[in-house]
């Protein structure tokens, strides 16, 4: 293609950067963004504007129902990074999205591993693969009352176990059972994601570690592992960033409750917001929230570039 | 010596199978549960001992779900919306996917670097703001409030999807067009869009499983009962009619079919564009 145009290319030889080169150059970019228009459009309009006005909102007080918003400087970060709720709520994200996280990795790895296996046939396999993924397909409205109903004191959970565990609405309890749903509900990304990652392992590094004599244990630290390391390093800071942000399945299982036991930071914040109508406290909640989690954006980000 | 490495397969093979139906009984046990339950008489539910095969199989917690006006608005309600994303979504994507993959232009560093990260802005941090945009600018309690508001949300990832998916696609295929004289629009809709038909229709089905699920969007930016979709619907139902449970499982196998035909019919597709997508960037 590019002999169709031979003197163009000469040109630029001699020349370096020739007029018409730069008018191809700012054509294309002109051509570029007319493409991309829509996409900036939305993304200016609902997302960069949206962010500058929750910034703002986080330095005044009485805004959107008073509309009559005062620039107060940082006391409203002072009055939530001094509220014991807002401290609560973090520690309960952590012990959440840590817990969450570590095992969706487990069992997510686990389930490949042995959709995985050549000890079965393939149809069994592939009858397998669909029960396990089934859990990723149902929405979390679905999630939430399918277990209120298995966990409730006269449910199944409790008939199988022969006791009677109000699993949601104990304090000592709550916080593990909606961290146990979630995980139920969120392994299979791990799993589709890892098993794909299992499938594209050569075979012949196994073949030559077992030739070396290493045992079913050290091929799995030695070959899967270190092959799978790129995968499960992006998963995991994903499902970081997902799962420190979850709202519906604790808003409609607990509601945050009991006694704040299950309080997390998304459902902390959406109260101040639509329960005490206190939205400059929640903006700056809201703030505090977006910096986290762009913290674990950034090294996302870090880790994909250094993948490519 | 091969008899006792056929024995070690053999319980390994066992074991195996052990584990496998385990964990069949733990991904899927659940759902089970919520089927059954659909088919049961409100007082078969609270029976001890449960029975997963009912004993009273009817239709009538279904019959229930279809003969309510409001119940069937949530599902017209999210239908509308999903399609409307699905379909903008594409459209758009499509086209922002053409630029980032084909021309090199000033600023698209900066731009794959934000489109990345705006993946992990937080629902929560936008919904203040959101309420106050959407009232301001009245699309409080609308379509076009909720479908906006879920592309937000699927363009990103649709977009990052679809310019991994042309990468894989030789250049020469939309250039040779573009060189003959035609344009770039043609080159994209009528060479590029037809062969990526499978990367397409895996993000096609990302983006409605999305718009078909939200919850906390759906919750704030709508009011009317007229305007609430499937999630919230079911929270409705679990409020007003607490001890129907046969109707609230039925209504969650209803709100739960669009997004397992799609998923049956498309699996393939679906795994690998979704793997390609968001593990390997």
């Amino acid at each position: 293609m590019a002999s169709r145009i031979p003197s163009l290319d000469t040109e630029v030889i001699v020349t370096g950067v020739s007029p018409s080169r730069r008018r191809r150059q700012l054509r294309k970019t002109t051509e570029s963004y007319s493409f991309l228009a829509p996409t900036l459009a939305l993304l200016l309009v609902l997302m960069i504007v949206p962010i500058v006005m929750v910034v703002g909102y986080s330095f005044q007080d009485n805004v959107i129902l008073g509309k009559s918003g005062e620039f107060v400087g940082i006391a409203n970060y002072v009055a939530i990074l001094t509220d014991a709720g807002f401290w609560r709520a973090t520690s309960n994200t952590v012990i959440f999205t840590v817990t969450s996280v570590a095992a969706h990795l487990v069992l997510g790895l686990g389930f490949a591993m042995m959709l995985n296996s050549k000890l079965i046939g393939a149809f069994p396999r592939a009858i397998f693969r669909g029960l396990y993924v089934l859990p990723w397909l149902f929405t979390v409205a679905v999630i939430a009352v399918l277990w209120r109903m298995l966990l409730a004191p006269n449910g199944v959970i409790n008939f199988l176990l022969n006791s009677d565990i109000e699993w949601l609405a104990s304090p000592q309890l709550a916080l593990g059972t909606v961290t146990f749903i979630n995980i139920w509900a969120g392994y299979p990304f791990f799993m589709v994601s890892l098993l794909a990652g299992l499938q594209g392992i050569p075979g012949d590094l196994y073949e030559a570690a077992t030739v070396d004599g290493a045992s079913p244990t050290q091929r799995f630290w030695n070959v899967t592992i270190p092959q799978l390391r790129p995968i499960i390093v992006s998963l995991l800071l994903l499902d970081m960033i997902w799962t420190s942000q979850q709202f519906a399945l604790i808003w409609m299982t607990t509601g945050g409750g009991p006694i704040d036991v299950t309080e997390v930071l998304s459902t902390f914040t959406y109260k101040l917001a639509f329960a005490k109508y206190d939205f400059s406290s929640a903006a700056t909640s809201a703030v505090l929230v977006l910096l986290m989690s762009m913290v674990l954006a950034i090294f996302y980000v870090r880790h994909q570039k250094a993948r490519d | 010596m091969s008899t006792s490495v056929n024995v070690r397969k053999r319980s390994a093979q066992a074991a195996l199978i052990v584990g496998l139906v385990l964990g069949a009984m733990f991904a899927a046990g659940p759902i089970v549960w919520m089927l059954s339950n659909s088919f049961k008489s409100n007082t078969e539910i609270f029976e001890l001992p449960p029975r997963l095969i009912t004993e009273t199989f009817s239709f009538d917690a279904y019959v229930a779900i279809f003969a309510d006006p409001v119940t069937m608005r949530f599902f017209l309600n999210s239908y509308v919306i999903a399609i409307a994303v699905t379909l903008l979504t594409l459209l758009i994507s499509i086209q922002a996917a053409y630029a980032l993959s084909r021309f090199e232009f000033r600023g698209k560093r900066v731009l794959n670097v934000v489109i990345v990260s705006v993946q992990a802005v937080p629902p929560i941090t936008l919904l203040i703001p959101y309420f106050g945009l959407m009232v301001a600018l009245g699309l409080y309690n609308t379509y076009p409030g909720l479908i906006l508001t879920y592309m937000v949300f699927t363009l990103p990832y649709a977009i990052i999807m679809l310019t991994g998916y042309f990468n894989t696609l030789p250049r020469e295929l939309d250039e040779a067009v573009r060189v003959d004289g035609a344009g770039s629009m043609t080159a994209l809709w009528r060479v590029l869009v037809p062969i990526s038909v499978p990367g397409i229709v895996s993000v096609g089905i990302y983006t409605f499983m999305i718009a078909w699920n939200e919850y906390l969007f759906a919750l704030t930016l709508t009011r009317t009962i007229d305007m609430r979709t499937v999630p919230i619907g079911i929270q409705l139902l679990m409020g007003q009619h607490s001890y129907e449970w046969n109707q609230i499982m039925a209504m969650s196998v209803l709100g739960s079919i669009p997004v397992l035909v799609l998923f049956l019919f498309f699996q393939r597709y679906f795994m690998s564009g979704l793997t390609a997508g968001s593990v390997k960037s």
